[in-house]
């Protein structure tokens, strides 16, 4: 086990959280923040509600998978046949016509990564809560890696939009935005909020309390 | 030992002295292995010479045909912004503004943000409220996703590859310059340094 070492909080220090500025902790004013003499952001020395807020995010976006991945996500009519997709069923499509390499782009950007996403989250908020000292590095860099990966989950809905844009061809062939495609551009935009409200130094804080 | 000469991680909170780095060297936290500060050469500059080649190619690409698709008689052109009009058209308005953030405007103001900060400060001068500027645009960044929506035409044209001829336009060619444009530009701007000079000024 790592030691403990000296954080900033037990210094009394705060350290910004955008301009990283290393301050005197602010003495709590009632009804009055305390800002960074620096950027002029709110100083705290652990984001506010970190864990609830992120809890709070997690649920909103597993309730939204649910529809964003059982509705269709887009709707194609080609000389009068209607075919509606859901995701899976894209990726499946694309398997079996043999374009692996797209297939598996977009499993793992709409399936494996937005539900890792939460799996993690969930994990990381659990971890904390239990208060426990295991594997402290190895969950920071999860954390870092939520934060990293997240974005790319939107490849889709850009993919639906490109589609609705181009495939407009008269009788010939129309792509339509399906149902599913505000839900899951909510995940995503969700998940990415739940890991930006989530404090990787709760992680760390367990520290602290050992001596 | 002065506050100056500390940093604290901000991943895990610890109390770090601030090595002298060598010319592009970088300082991690040891304890949680954090990146805390790379050295960055003449960053400033570069960051603005940067920002002027993508706001030139970012007018290049919404301004000219993105691609256009040929298919049983029928053309159909589009760029940047008709598949933003045509989902406004289907009424999926979230929608077309996520896309229209994420993709025109975040971007957009990303570059105009930076030469705001930037040009003046080069210069040894600073705009006022340069401070919300730069600390918007840091908080833009993870949703400007250019690169995401580059990968998205990808996929979108091997999809469409065999339904009909795909045509592409200069916008595109503009627009995959931009993303490696904006990548450099993220990958040698120094935030410490800006803030540093920043205070300075003031």
């Amino acid at each position: 086990m790592k030691a403990a070492g000296m954080t900033a909080r037990r210094q009394n220090l705060v350290s910004c959280h955008n301009c990283h500025l290393l301050c005197d902790a602010p003495v709590p004013v009632e009804k009055q923040v305390a800002c960074c003499p620096r950027c002029g952001s709110t100083l705290h020395s652990r984001k506010p509600n970190s864990l609830m807020r992120t809890w709070a995010l997690v649920f909103a976006a597993v309730i939204l998978y649910l529809p964003a991945n059982l509705l269709p996500i887009t709707i194609t009519s080609a000389i009068g046949v209607t075919q509606t997709d859901t995701i899976i069923s894209g990726v499946i499509y694309f398997l079996h016509s043999g374009m692996v390499p797209i297939a598996l782009v977009i499993f793992i950007a709409s399936v494996f990564v937005p539900l890792m996403k939460l799996l993690i989250l969930i994990y990381l908020l659990i971890s904390v809560q239990r208060r426990s000292r295991r594997r402290l590095v190895d969950r920071t860099r999860l954390y870092r890696l939520t934060e990293l990966v997240g974005r790319w989950s939107m490849v889709d809905v850009y993919v639906v939009t490109i589609l609705v844009a181009l495939v407009k061809l008269g009788a010939v062939a129309r792509v339509d935005a399906g149902p599913a495609t505000p839900y899951f551009a909510g995940v995503v935009i969700i998940t990415m909020f739940a890991a930006e409200s989530f404090d990787p130094r709760l992680i760390w804080d367990v520290m602290e309390d050992d001596e | 030992m002065s506050l100056s000469e500390l940093i604290a991680c901000h991943e895990c909170d610890l109390l770090t002295r601030l090595p002298e780095l060598p010319p592009g060297g970088c300082a991690h936290c040891p304890r949680c292995g954090c990146l805390l500060q790379r050295d960055r050469p003449n960053s400033i500059e570069k960051t603005l010479a940067l920002s002027f080649a993508g706001l030139v190619l970012f007018i290049a690409a919404v301004s000219f045909p993105f691609l256009a698709m040929k298919a049983g008689g029928f053309e159909q052109h589009s760029n940047l912004l008709t598949g933003v009009w045509l989902l406004l058209e289907q009424k999926m308005v979230l929608l077309a503004m996520v896309v229209l953030l994420t993709c025109v405007l975040f971007p957009l103001a990303g570059i105009l943000g930076l030469l705001y900060v930037l040009l003046p400060l080069h210069f040894g001068r600073r705009l006022p409220r340069a401070e919300v500027v730069f600390r918007l645009v840091s908080h833009l960044q993870p949703w400007s996703m250019m690169e995401v929506f580059m990968l998205g035409i990808l996929v979108s044209l091997v999809k469409l590859g065999h339904l009909a001829e795909v045509i592409p336009g200069i916008s595109l060619w503009a627009f995959a310059v931009l993303i490696f444009v904006l990548a450099a530009q993220a990958a040698v701007l120094d935030p410490h340094q800006v803030w540093e000079r920043l205070e300075a000024l003031r």
